[in-house]
């Protein structure tokens, strides 16, 4: 393949990378201050503050593959809705904490395997950044199996807030896992993993934490696309709106 | 980021003489510079005022999170976004260690919290304005944790072990925070015209509330000997309000701003500055609730805690029955 057909790919996955760290890093840091005890409130702005900080390695090299100038911060305050490349689940709004909880935990399941894979990537560089991010997501993932599991196993209303959780967001889970072209030449140049195998391996990891949490997960439920081609939700403008807001209204300030 | 209202017993300072056996050796020992741990005896007075100064200095750390949260989804770049994340985790860190530091006096976290939430505990009252504009990130590093390094440096030799060691620790992230919140100004400063007037307008209404921090003038603090006696205070509000103007005006003159305060003038004979009154309707008014956010605040607060109701339950029930699992397995 030219060097230039595999940048571009490239930059397309560091791209999806890169927007859905910013994406969930953004809607996580909303909880500060709001969470239910003083312990998370530290936990999730940790969570926050690692995935911002994936956000820059992801989105810088997403720019410098590019090669147009543009930076990691151009990339994230200056694209609109159809540019961004991250999965639907990550948009989906904090909601209540078992919510944001089960949204941390069907993505950290997903993310963690993505970049353990990628460790072995022919492209230097996304290794590189996923070997710095996977020491990270290694933990969020711990932290979210093990919330998922008390709290699901937890009180009758903890139970029920959990499952409900989990109906509302299982059908946000299979764009993920469901390659397309992008997906299908890069796992062909081993830039990145089959995603039929990350399904694999995510199913049995999230099987195995619901049904410890004795947590049900629903059956025949249509799973949604889009994220990967710019289709998002009608919240997403907004997110971006309030994200977007000082680089927007004072084009060309530096901060 | 400190207590500003701390009433102490209220009673005259006695005098050694005047003083018990153990009174008298508890006092000598904090003339000796000799700290006090938790399993010390201590009068009852300094445990009180303990309990509500190291309490209300946790709530202010608490609550303080929710101005400058406010920001963290419309921070300008990624790094700004990541440091105030990094700030705002720090804050809720100090309160963290400031409610294990008063747990120690014998007060639980649970009934601190409670005195919070049921509005009977008081918190820093800067923490009642409004964050309007990115700018006010700015100046409340600069301002308001400039203020409270100030009060927090002489309360890294308090009496008390633990509130000391814990403000060691808080001193060390509170310069980080200030010189961050003065990285903000000054990138404001060199920026665009309509940058430089938000830098201005913020430390416009940030100023008068900042020097508010450091609590009424010497003549209406009543209660500051005895505090000084068991060397939980160390300097007078209105010492620590000079050191903040004298070490904040030739900031603002860098950054080519000017405070809101036209009597600011330099005093050669004084060798510091002469500045004007505060108004200490407005301080007692928003200290008494009657401040912009001073609802909104605790309805922020009152909201997590309520919300979060299942969250904790939830994890207490979990708890609950994998010790009877345990039991029933043994």
């Amino acid at each position: 393949m030219p060097k230039a057909a595999k940048d571009n790919l490239a930059m397309e996955f560091s791209l999806r990378m890169g927007d859905n760290c910013l994406i969930l890093g953004q809607q996580v840091a909303a909880w500060c201050g709001h969470a239910p005890v003083l312990e998370e409130d530290i936990a999730l702005a940790n969570t926050a503050l690692d995935l911002i900080g994936q956000t820059k390695f992801w989105l810088g090299l997403a720019a410098e593959l590019e090669g147009e100038g543009r930076s990691a911060d151009d990339l994230a305050f200056l694209r609109d809705v159809r540019a961004f490349r991250n999965g639907l689940l990550v948009e989906q709004p904090n909601g209540d904490f078992g919510q944001t909880l089960m949204r941390q935990f069907l993505f950290d399941a997903w993310h963690y395997l993505v970049l353990t894979a990628l460790l072995s990537s022919t492209e230097k560089r996304i290794a590189e950044i996923a070997e710095k991010a996977v020491k990270e997501v290694t933990y969020h993932l711990e932290r979210s199996s093990d919330l998922v599991i008390r709290l699901g196993d937890g009180s009758a209303e903890s139970h029920a807030r959990m499952q409900t959780a989990l109906d509302d967001l299982w059908r946000f889970t299979g764009e993920l896992m469901t390659p397309d072209s992008v997906d299908e030449a890069l796992a062909e140049i081993g830039v990145a993993p089959d995603l039929g195998r990350i399904e694999k391996q995510w199913a049995e990891h999230v099987r195995a934490v619901l049904q410890e949490a004795t947590l049900t997960i629903p059956e025949g439920a249509y799973m949604q696309q889009g994220g990967k081609a710019g289709l998002h939700s009608e919240a997403f403008g907004h997110l971006l709106a309030d994200m977007q807001f000082l680089q927007r209204a004072y084009p060309g300030a530096t901060w | 980021m400190y207590a500003q209202q701390v009433k102490s017993t209220g009673a005259r300072v006695k005098s050694l003489e005047e003083m018990d056996a153990q009174e008298r050796a508890f006092q000598e020992r904090i003339d000796a510079g000799i700290k006090i741990e938790p399993k010390d005896w201590m009068p009852e007075g300094y445990r009180k005022t303990l309990i509500r100064q190291i309490s209300q200095h946790a709530h202010s750390e608490i609550v303080g999170q929710l101005p400058e949260g406010n920001w963290i989804t419309s921070a300008p770049t990624l790094d700004r976004k990541a440091i105030l994340i990094a700030k705002v985790q720090d804050e809720a860190g100090h309160g963290l260690y400031l409610y294990c530091a008063a747990e120690t006096l014998g007060v639980s976290r649970d009934q601190m919290t409670k005195d919070l939430l049921s509005g009977k505990a008081k918190y820093s009252s800067i923490f009642n304005y409004p964050t309007l504009t990115w700018a006010d990130i700015g100046a409340i590093g600069w301002l308001v944790d400039g203020a409270a390094i100030m009060n927090q440096v002489p309360l890294q030799r308090c009496s008390f072990g633990p509130y000391s060691r814990a403000m060691i620790r808080v001193c060390k992230e509170e310069s980080f925070h200030q010189r961050q919140g003065y990285d903000i100004m000054m990138k404001l400063c060199d920026g665009t015209v309509e940058q430089k007037e938000m830098a201005q307008d913020a430390l416009n209404r940030w100023w008068w509330p900042s020097l508010m921090m450091f609590g009424p003038s010497d003549n209406d603090s009543v209660h500051s000997a005895q505090s000084m006696a068991w060397k939980i205070k160390q300097d007078s509000n209105d010492e620590l309000r000079q050191k903040f103007v004298d070490q904040t005006v030739p900031q603002a003159d860098y950054l080519g701003l000017k405070p809101p305060d036209p009597d600011i003038k330099w005093n050669e004979a004084r060798g510091a500055y002469d500045f004007g009154e505060v108004d200490w309707e407005e301080f007692f008014r928003v200290v008494k609730g009657g401040g912009p956010c001073n609802k909104e605040r605790l309805a922020a607060r009152n909201k997590a805690w309520d919300d979060g109701a299942w969250f904790r339950d939830g994890l207490m029930a979990y708890a609950a029955t994998r010790d009877a699992r345990k039991v029933a397995a043994e």
